[in-house]
This record gives C-alpha cells, sequence and structure tokens, in this order.
C-alpha cells in the first residue's frame, strides 16, 4: 500500500505497511541516511526528524500518521558544500567523536533554536536531556549550539 | 548515480583513476600467515610486521598521496592524525593525504585498533615510511635535474634547485617504493612539523553531520536485504522449536536461518526482517538452565570463590625506609560487570557470491575477524574479505565482530544478495561482551613520617580480551551457536608491563615493597572483553582511592602525599600542573555536600601521563553525585593534533563518569535484564561536568597512546571528591543514589 510522505519539501511514495516506523522509509526508500537507527523505543534521539515544527523520534513513528505532514531530516537543512549554521557550528566545535548522536542533537538543536534563538547553557542542556551521547561530546555540542545561536559560525 | 553505487563504486574508482605505478598494495608475508625471513632487523612500529614500504603508501600522478594503514577510524579521529603525520614526513600538504584504512585486500596487519597504540604504531611506521620515501623520491628528482640530493628544496611535493624544477607526480612513474623499509631515514625533528601539533579539522565530520554515507549501517548495495538475528533468551538455551515455515511465509521474507541454536532471517524490507524475527523469537520453544551468578554484593563473595590461575605479576621487598610502621590499612574496592552501549547497534553487510565471502564490518581487527570467521564459517581465509567501514563508536570490543559472522551466516541463504543485519537495541544490551566485574583488595603499611612503607593489591577479574584472534576456537558468537560448534579460544591475559585484568595494578609511585597478585578467572557465564582500558579502570580507581585514604591516615594533603611518593619528573609535572590548574588549596576540606578529589595514573604505566580533579556536589536527601566540574592534565609526549588529545580525554572524563555513576548490568540467575536504555542509564547534559584540559605537549619525546588515559583517573577523582566532601568513602561501583545515600543515613 502506498503511503505519501512529504520530506524536505518534496513528495514521496512509499510501498509499505502502514505500521512501518518512518526511519526506514526514510533511511531505505529514500535513502537519506542522516536519521539514525539506535535503539527503536524513542530513547536515544539518534533517529530524530522535524515534523511540524516538532522533534520527533522517527523510530518510533508510524509512517500512516505522518501522510501528508512536512517532515525535515537533516539532509534538509544543509549540504556539505551549503551547511546550516547548526551543521557548520559542529564542524567549527569538532562536536563528534563516533558522530552516530549527531544528528539527533542538530535536528533537537534546531527545534530549540527556532523557538528560543538565545538560550541558556542551561536551557541547551535540558532540551538535549533525552538524547544520549555515548562518547562523552556533550560539551562541545552545548558549545556548537551556542555557536550556531550567536551567528559566530 | 544513486547514494547506493557511489558507496560501491568509490573504492574502484579510486582504484582506476589513481593513476598509481603500482596495481596494488602488497601484503606483507605475516599478513598471510607466514614466516618472514630469519631474524630480520626489527624495524620501528608496525614497519616490523608489515615492511614493505608499498604496503604504507604511494605517490600517485594526479598530485596524491594514497597512505594505507591497518588501523581503523573509531571517530577517535586517527585517520586525520596519520594524515597529518605522512604529510609532514613527505613535505606536502595534507590535503594531498588518502588515507585507506584495515581492509584485509589491502592494507598492512596491525592486528587490533586498540589499546590507545595506533599512534605509537602505526604512527610510527607512518613517521618511517614516510621520511624514507620522501629521500627515494629526492635522489630521483637529483638524478633527474643533475644537481646533489642535498641542494634540493622541497615544498608541497615540488623539488627544486635553483630554476630547475620537478615534482613528486612527475616523478611517481619511476618511484618504486616495492621495498623493504630500512628505516634509515629518521623522521624530521619537532621544529621543522608543519601540520603536526596543530589541531587539524577531523575528516569524517562534515560528512557526519550532513547525512553523508559514513557508516556501515549507511550502506546499500544492489539487491541487498535486511537481516535480523533471533538470539536465545539465556547462555545455556537449547532451541526444542520454533515455526520456520510460518515465518517464512511472512511478507517480504527471503531466508529463515536455523542451525543448532542459531536463529536468523532476511527479509526485502528493514521492518519486515524486524517482524519476521520478531514472530521467530516468538514461535521459539528453548530449554533453560540458570547458570548466572548472584547479583548485589554477593557476586564479588563469588568472584573470589571461582577456580582462578593466580600469578603475583609483581614483587620487590625493600628495607623499610624510616621508623617503625604505625599504621596498616585495608580496603576492598569493586567494579560491577558494565557495557560498551554504543549509540548504534552493531552492523555489518556479507555477501557470498561463488564461495567468496565478502564483509564490511566495524570490527577493530579485519585480519583476526578474517581468521575466526574463516574457522566458524568452514570457509578457507583466502575466500574471505574483511573491509572496515565506520561504525558507531564501540569503546572495545563490543558486538561488531559477533554480527559480521550473523550476517555471512544470512548471506549464505541469500543466493548472492547481499545482507546488512543491525542487532537491535537488546541484541546488543543482552550480548555483547561486557567489561568485567573485578574485586580489588589492597593493604599498606605507613611508617611514622607518613611514608608507604609496603603495599599489597590483589585482584580478581575475568577475562578482558576475547576478541577473535586466539590461535584455536573462535570468538564470534553465532560460531558457538550453531549446529558443528566452536567453542571459545583459550582467553589469554595479557602480559605486564601492560597487563590486562591487572593493568595499572602495579603503582607508579615508589614504594620499597610491593606485591601485585592476579587471581585471573578464565571462566565465566557471561562473556567478557575488552572495554575501554580493560582493568585499569578498577585498578586505577582502587589504587588512587586507597591513596586518599593513606594520605588522610597520615594526615597528608593527597596531592603533597602523591609528589611525596613518586620521582618519574612527567608524572610529577602533570600531578602539579592539574592542581595548579584546578587551584588546588592543600587540606582544604569539603562543606557536607561540595568537595573535590584528586587522581593519576600513567595509563598501562607506559602510555600518557594524566591527572583528574574533579569538583562534586551531594545531594544528601536523595544521594544524588552531580560531578560539576573535572580538571585533567596530560602528558603525551608528542602531540600530533592537540584538539583530538583534549576531545578523547573530555569524552574519556565523561563516559568515566558515567560508568562510575550509574552503570551496571543487571541479570537474574537465568537471564540478563538489561535490554534498553531505560535498564540501563547512562549521564545525560544536565549531569555531564564541565572539563578543562591542560595540555604539556612534549615533542622531543615520542608520542603516548591517550585515547584511554583519563577514565581510571576520573573515577578515583570522583569517588575522592565524594569522600572530601562528606567523610564517608564509597568503595563498591557504581556510586548510584540508593548506595549514595545509605553511606550517609
Amino acid at each position: 500500500m502506498a503511503i505519501t510522505i512529504s520530506v524536505n519539501g518534496k513528495q514521496h511514495s512509499v510501498d509499505a505497511a502502514p505500521d512501518t516506523p518512518l526511519l526506514y522509509a526514510l533511511r531505505n526508500d529514500l535513502e537519506l541516511n542522516g536519521a539514525k537507527f539506535g535503539c527503536g523505543l524513542a530513547q536515544c534521539g539518534a533517529c530524530t526528524v522535524i515534523i511540524e515544527g516538532k522533534a520527533v523520534r522517527s523510530c518510533a513513528t508510524p509512517l500512516s500518521s505522518v501522510a501528508g505532514k512536512a517532515i525535515t531530516t537533516i539532509e534538509g537543512l544543509g549540504t556539505s558544500a551549503k551547511p546550516h549554521a547548526l551543521q557548520q557550528a559542529f564542524v567549527a566545535e569538532q562536536a563528534a567523536q563516533c558522530g552516530y548522536c549527531a544528528n539527533g542533537m542538530i535536528m533537537t538543536a534546531k527545534v530549540l533554536l527556532d523557538k528560543n534563538p538565545r538560550p541558556t547553557e542551561a536551557q541547551i542542556r535540558k532540551a538535549l536531556a533525552a538524547n544520549l551521547c555515548r562518547c562523552g561530546t556533550h560539551n562541545r555540542i552545548v558549545r556548537a549550539i551556542q555557536r550556531a545561536a550567536k551567528g559566530a559560525v | 548515480m544513486s547514494a547506493n553505487t557511489k558507496f560501491a563504486a568509490g573504492r574502484r574508482e579510486f582504484l582506476q583513476q589513481s593513476g598509481a605505478i603500482m596495481v596494488g598494495f602488497s601484503l606483507a608475508p605475516a599478513a598471510f600467515g607466514q614466516q618472514p625471513a630469519p631474524k630480520p632487523a626489527r624495524l620501528p612500529g608496525s614497519l616490523n610486521a608489515n615492511r614493505m614500504l608499498d604496503n604504507w603508501l604511494r605517490i600517485n600522478a594526479n598530485g596524491t598521496v594514497t597512505v594505507s594503514t591497518g588501523k581503523a577510524e573509531l571517530g577517535q579521529g586517527i585517520l586525520t592524525a596519520l594524515a597529518q603525520i605522512a604529510a609532514d614526513e613527505l613535505d606536502v600538504a595534507y590535503e594531498r593525504i588518502e588515507m585507506i584504512s584495515a581492509d584485509t585486500s589491502r592494507s598492512p596487519n596491525e592486528g587490533q585498533t586498540a589499546g590507545s597504540q595506533s599512534v605509537e604504531q602505526s604512527g610510527t611506521a607512518i613517521h618511517y615510511a614516510a621520511a624514507e620515501a620522501r629521500d627515494i623520491l629526492l635522489q630521483l628528482a637529483a638524478a633527474r635535474l643533475g644537481v646533489a640530493a642535498d641542494k634540493l628544496v622541497v615544498a608541497d611535493g615540488t623539488v627544486t634547485a635553483g630554476s630547475a624544477k620537478t615534482t613528486y607526480w612527475e616523478l611517481a612513474q619511476n618511484v618504486n617504493l616495492k621495498r623493504e623499509a630500512s628505516a634509515r631515514v629518521k623522521p624530521r625533528p619537532p621544529a621543522r612539523h608543519q601540520v603536526i601539533g596543530k589541531s587539524i579539522q577531523r575528516r569524517d565530520i562534515p560528512g557526519k553531520v550532513t547525512g553523508g554515507i559514513a557508516y556501515v549501517q549507511d550502506m546499500r548495495l544492489p539487491g541487498m536485504v535486511f537481516g535480523r538475528v533471533v538470539r536465545p533468551p539465556s547462555r545455556r538455551a537449547q532451541l526444542e522449536s520454533c515455526d520456520e515455515a510460518a515465518v517464512r511465509n511472512m511478507p517480504g521474507v527471503v531466508a529463515v536461518v536455523r542451525d543448532g541454536n542459531f536463529l536468523a532471517v532476511a527479509a526485502g524490507r528493514e521492518e519486515q526482517a524486524i517482524k519476521a524475527a520478531h514472530a521467530l523469537r516468538t514461535s521459539a520453544k528453548w530449554t533453560e538452565s540458570p547458570d548466572l551468578p548472584p547479583q548485589g554484593m554477593a557476586l564479588y563473595e563469588h568472584l573470589q570463590k571461582l577456580p582462578s590461575r593466580d600469578s603475583v605479576v609483581n614483587y620487590k621487598v625493600g628495607a623499610p625506609a624510616g621508623g617503625g610502621q604505625v599504621a596498616t590499612l585495608e580496603a576492598t574496592y569493586t567494579r560491577p560487570y558494565q557495557c560498551h552501549g554504543s549509540i548504534g547497534p552493531s552492523c555489518a553487510v556479507a555477501q557470498m557470491k561463488d564461495d567468496k565471502l565478502t564483509v564490511w564490518t566495524h570490527s577493530q581487527g579485519v585480519y583476526p575477524l578474517r581468521l575466526h570467521l574463516s574457522r566458524g564459517l568452514r570457509l578457507p581465509a583466502a575466500s574471505i574479505t574483511a573491509i572496515h567501514v565506520e561504525g558507531s563508536g564501540c569503546y572495545g570490543h563490543n558486538g561488531a565482530d559477533d554480527v559480521a559472522c550473523d550476517a555471512a551466516l544470512v548471506a549464505r541463504a541469500t543466493n548472492g544478495r547481499p545482507v546488512k543485519l543491525q542487532w537491535m537495541r537488546e541484541d546488543e544490551f543482552g550480548w555483547e561482551p561486557y567489561g568485567s566485574a573485578m574485586v580489588m583488595k589492597l593493604k599498606a603499611r605507613l611508617d611514622e613520617r607518613g611514608q608507604i612503607v609496603d603495599w599489597q593489591h590483589d585482584v580478581w577479574s575475568h577475562p578482558h580480551s576475547t576478541r577473535p584472534g586466539s590461535p584455536t576456537g573462535s570468538n564470534l558468537l553465532a560460531a558457538w551457536h550453531i549446529a558443528n560448534p566452536l567453542s571459545m579460544g583459550p582467553p589469554v591475559n595479557g602480559p605486564q608491563p601492560a597487563g590486562a585484568a591487572d593493568r595499572n595494578a602495579v603503582p607508579l609511585y615508589e614504594f620499597p615493597s610491593q606485591r601485585i597478585v592476579l587471581h585471573y578467572l578464565p571462566e565465566t557465564p557471561l562473556r567478557t572483553s575488552a572495554l575501554r582500558t580493560l582493568g585499569a579502570y578498577a585498578n586505577v580507581f582502587a589504587l588512587e582511592s586507597f591513596i586518599d585514604e593513606l594520605a588522610a591516615a597520615a594526615g597528608a594533603d593527597p596531592v603533597e602525599f602523591r609528589l611525596r611518593h613518586m620521582k618519574d619528573p612527567r608524572a610529577r609535572a602533570v600531578i602539579e600542573a592539574a592542581a595548579q590548574k584546578a587551584g588546588w588549596k592543600p587540606k582544604q576540606k569539603g562543606d557536607g555536600s561540595r568537595g573535590r578529589g584528586f587522581a593519576f595514573a600513567k595509563y598501562k604505566n607506559l602510555a600518557a601521563y594524566v591527572a583528574v580533579i574533579a569538583e562534586v556536589e551531594v545531594d544528601r536527601r536523595t544521594g544524588k553525585v552531580q560531578v560539576m566540574k573535572a580538571v585533567a592534565a596530560v602528558d603525551a609526549g608528542l602531540i600530533i593534533n592537540p584538539d583530538g588529545v583534549s576531545n578523547q580525554i573530555e569524552g574519556g572524563i565523561i563516559q568515566s563518569t558515567s560508568w562510575t555513576l550509574k552503570e551496571q548490568v543487571k541479570f537474574d540467575r537465568q537471564r540478563v535484564l538489561t535490554q534498553s536504555w531505560a535498564n540501563y542509564p547512562i549521564l545525560t547534559f544536565p549531569e555531564v561536568p564541565a572539563v578543562e584540559v591542560v595540555l604539556l605537549n612534549h615533542p622531543d619525546e615520542r608520542s603516548l597512546g591517550v585515547g584511554e588515559g583519563s577514565q581510571g583517573p576520573t573515577a578515583a577523582a570522583v569517588s575522592n571528591a565524594i569522600a572530601n566532601a562528606t567523610g564517608k568513602r564509597l568503595r563498591d561501583l557504581p556510586f548510584t543514589r540508593e548506595r549514595v545515600k545509605a553511606a550517609l543515613a
């Protein structure tokens, strides 16, 4: 059964069961690598995408529930040739080791900055409290978000 | 061209376009397990086992240099650091260096990427190989230009003598690097480093933050299907029955594999594979029997009763330095089983075609993996190619190797179609090899001047390395589960001075008498293996906590007490630098909830020197410990990339804070109960300390491994800070709210 989803401003028809997690449609049908499988339980944040202004865990979001809604993935933010301020700031601060969690950090930060363009450090930490990083690059991630917020990329 | 074919073609295209005179990299004899020529001269670093220059680098006519390493990028930035070394030694711009790594078809065999040894082993080899290649190029240039080699000037691969000039790229056609390295050309002195010592940005980060193809999880090959595995519910479980037929009829299912206790599926779509695996799991009937150890403090009594291989790993008897002994202290410290907890569960892609197997893997050792795959699958090693592709951070031996075997077993059932198999979260938590639970019993005597005169450290531990590579057996999980199983190779404890279970159990301090005993526990129902630092995390936790306990008994300041017993000047410098940076005030007491603690270690007693000061705040009501700030001082010898070193030290401090405050594997007598982040909480953003790192650069000293330097000192610094804050000494990891609350009650 084909379901039409709108990702990064384009319509895509995905032939999959309605309960298919959005994550697999993004990664396997649309060949978008940004959102990652981390837990499948909405616990870690690696799969985060933005749906109508909210940070959403795509591993626990059925395809049928997002038909017709505007979905943005990290690929929709910018490219390595033309990166978004947050992506640029993550490079400038070298805010990664393995980088597997980076997608979720950047997408969650995007939603935060859209609502609160000048967050305090504590607000940034709170906004990312449910995004897990295992390499211990948290402080670099916080600095990158502060850098992007200041527009000082 | 779609993203998937780009990935597959990338390496082929590179080989076609590079215009190099060498068709491929020659493989050292050792790579195929043959004996090298009798007693060749010892060469530096990994050159010794991979002696051909063209095994390491290639000068390309298109203006690039290809550097090949047997070490793998694990998110630690190693490929960037190695490229920096090659650029400086060759006198070419950093941007010209292309790195390829860890591929059994074309890279040097450097064993495992582990133990903070990549800069020391591969970096040293590249220093010498590149310096010698530069010398060969200059001799060619001298002949072409008709001038003496010592009159030539090189800048970014352009060689000039007055108005005459040539380039490495013009000479590429004539360079013959198919020769054994001599190591007679010395690496350049630090004063001539241009790229080494600079915080060059990592090559891999732009792709990782823009959705590029960065990980094995992102690979797509034509015709690829998705695999999932169904593990037994417990260690000894035996499969009685399962409904394979029903699962085969599910949508998209391509294969159901049942081989002894090994169960797996493959399907055209990933979510179909997950559903099929779920159905297969639900239909499976197993016979289970309990064999797991007791939980809680009973675990540590249990460990001390297990059959052990005991060895005195270090022993020294000297005359007491001063007067009579006035105090004897004893303490027991414990550490539970802990997880690697990679954010991305382990993944591999495998393809079986014409009896040849190719696996794309984030294993830390592609050659040892190939050896054990060969045994487990009963396939000649020559028919297997193992290619490293980055995965999520592993922090040691996680599921990377096991999942490669799982994918290979499924790939045998898919008629040549490649299989991408990723573990689910519960597979990773339930079956990754854990960091061993450990018991450390320490005993020491002080004389009347407050000098330690006698020191004893007994450690009980399971193995810390059961990676693939053992000479017999197979250390791949599925190889134990299939109908024709192999057993695990006999575990061996790594020898001192680096040690493994006993890593850093031997103090660097100078004591007149000491005795260090390892009680090695080879048998364990819960598989254990290398978790970042091996035994050093727990041994340093115990040793450096005990030093503080002795300092308190001697009425001494912890920093002064350490310096009192330390002769190594570099260790003293690091201890003093950390104290200065943190504004350490001697004998400052905590106020009941806030306090600070100090700890130091030289990782493995032969790698980086690291001192850490932690500041904590303890909520006496809830028992919650917040590490507010950590300050570290580091001596890593010659630093290749300062920001890379800082990133490793910061990350190590934060990861160790998480281990120390929160982490332990949970199980009952039959099953592992840790299945998700809900059962295995780790440190979160609001809980992460601020971290400051001071680097003491020693450009004239050799580079020292740094990736595991800060974990041990961090645990002890936190423990010492809690004692400083509250007056209560915690000796059992982790320092959970419940434990802290109970201790303060």
